[in-house]
């Protein structure tokens, strides 16, 4: 499986990108996706919230299971992608593009502690065994 | 160590995504699971059902043996082929479990159990049978496999790949039977649509499941079939009732025969009892998903009153979710409930189900 190189993980499986003007935008990896199978509903944080690194902040819901998501970083809520209500289908399609919310960090040490593409492809090796 | 259909090559072959399905290795989809609810919808798919197992009940007496030992009444069942789907009951009238019986002679019914109880339910037949109907034979029959051809085009589909099937065939009504060569064809299903179950010997499956997929049959998952089961308003065991439910509190009441003189195993737990609550359609009208267990808080005259959903999801055809629950008896359809989802409270209509047959919804 391809794990884009221009990301950082989490071990909960989801993906961060840190973006050129200091914001972090945040979805859940193709490996996620793959094990949940056809979405059918996001609820996503508020913009303003503030979310605690590692806080159950989203839910994702496929036609098999309900999804935590987890901020992967402390930060302020700056924008939600709305499209995935009506369509949730599309983080099917395509997980890495079909972000979920940004955050500004409130603390960039947070962002030390991610996966690169290598430390993820290993939590995948272990899960799978 | 999984168990194993004589499908699981084919499925492995055709990039299904296995899963452990109560100790069966099964495909829960092909890709996409919601793809194969529609297919099977507008179309035809086929679900490979061999961990269900097929037992022969053979011998004199067995009509009189499966009077007693079916909450539904075998003597329902006049014309060879015909099928009647029943619950199997403990003395104290809790459901061991659902079941296909199909008349074939008077000395030769043949009834088809679920995976997950197929061993339960061999002992217990047993154990009756030794006590009841001592000379009966009872054969466990893994020796086939079972495939459910379903949809509008299902059985059509059929007649082009079994040649001269359809003659036989075309005229069998629902929940009718009838043997074909190797194959035994029974207009029944898990659905809400038009189709054939198809027994046929286990060395035979991958060849003709090969040759309905050449004929543009779909290979359906247990994803897609729980997803039709629940919009068709089919009860799921283990989930819409088990060994402590009451069948007339799980939409069965339909199912046991209390009018009859016949005593059956399960009748005087079921006399006895008062029936306090009952199964009910639910239809989300909030955002969300229902699952099962969630709990359902019902108000009525100022009261409140608890029930939980017994089996929940997304509804591909319609769009949005439903579930069954079991919720008091007073409650009735119309009225608005809340459902305990997480931290939120969603509401919920209460509608009679099914909630799809044969392609169309009926909410």
């Amino acid at each position: 499986m391809d794990i884009p190189t221009n990301l950082k993980y989490t071990k909960s499986h989801e993906w961060v990108r840190l973006e050129d003007d200091g914001s972090v935008t945040i979805g859940i990896t193709q490996h996620a996706q793959e094990l949940l199978g056809d979405m059918v509903f996001a609820e996503i944080p508020q913009v303003g919230r503030k979310l605690k690194q590692r806080e159950e902040c989203a839910v994702v819901e496929s036609v098999k299971a309900a999804a935590d998501v987890y901020a992967p970083i402390s930060g302020e809520v700056t924008a939600v992608n709305s499209e995935l209500q009506s369509a949730p289908e599309k983080i099917n399609q395509d997980a890495y593009a079909a972000w979920l919310f940004k955050l500004k960090p409130s603390n960039t040490a947070d962002l030390d502690g991610l996966l690169d593409a290598a430390g993820y492809q290993k939590v995948l090796e272990s899960e799978a065994h | 160590m999984l168990k194993t259909t004589p499908l699981n090559q084919t499925h492995r072959a055709m990039n299904a995504k296995m899963v452990d399905f109560g100790g069966w290795d099964m495909p829960l989809h092909y890709g996409s699971q919601l793809d194969e609810h529609h297919k099977v919808r507008s179309d035809a798919g086929m679900f490979d059902v061999s961990h269900m197992l097929a037992v022969d009940i053979k011998g004199e007496s067995t009509r009189a043996f499966l009077r007693q030992l079916f909450a539904n009444n075998v003597d329902k069942l006049t014309q060879p082929g015909k099928a009647l789907y029943s619950c199997m009951l403990n003395p104290q009238g809790g459901v061991i479990d659902d079941l296909i019986i199909y008349f074939l002679t008077e000395s030769w019914f043949r009834v088809v159990v679920n995976a997950g109880t197929a061993d339960k339910d061999m002992a217990w037949m047993q154990a009756r049978r030794d006590e009841l109907a001592p000379g009966l034979e009872i054969t466990p029959r893994r020796d086939l496999a079972m495939i459910a051809v379903q949809g509008p085009n299902a059985r059509a589909k059929v007649w082009q790949v079994i040649a001269g099937s359809q003659a036989v065939t075309e005229n069998l009504k629902l929940f009718q039977a009838t043997t074909f060569d190797q194959y035994f064809i029974a207009r029944t299903g898990y659905t809400g649509e038009d189709g054939f179950e198809i027994i046929l010997p286990a060395t035979d499956a991958a060849n003709f499941w090969n040759a309905l997929h050449a004929a543009g049959v779909a290979p359906a998952g247990l994803g897609a079939r729980d997803t039709l089961r629940l919009e068709a308003g089919m009860n799921l065991y283990g989930q819409d009732m088990d060994e402590a439910a009451n069948p007339l509190e799980s939409g069965l009441g339909w199912t046991v025969d209390l009018k009859s003189e016949r005593d059956f195993i399960g009748k005087q737990a079921l006399l006895a009892t008062p029936v306090t609550q009952q199964l009910i359609g639910l239809l989300l009208l909030d955002r969300g998903v229902l699952r099962s267990h969630q709990k359902v808080i019902a108000r009525h005259d100022g009261t409140e009153a608890e029930g939980e959903i017994t089996s929940g999801g997304f509804s591909p055809t319609l769009n949005q979710s439903i579930a069954l629950a079991r919720l008091p008896s007073q409650v009735s359809a119309g009225d608005e409930v809340q459902v305990v989802v997480r931290d939120k409270m969603l509401r919920a209509k209460v509608v009679k189900y099914p909630f799809v047959r044969n392609g169309k919804s009926l909410i």
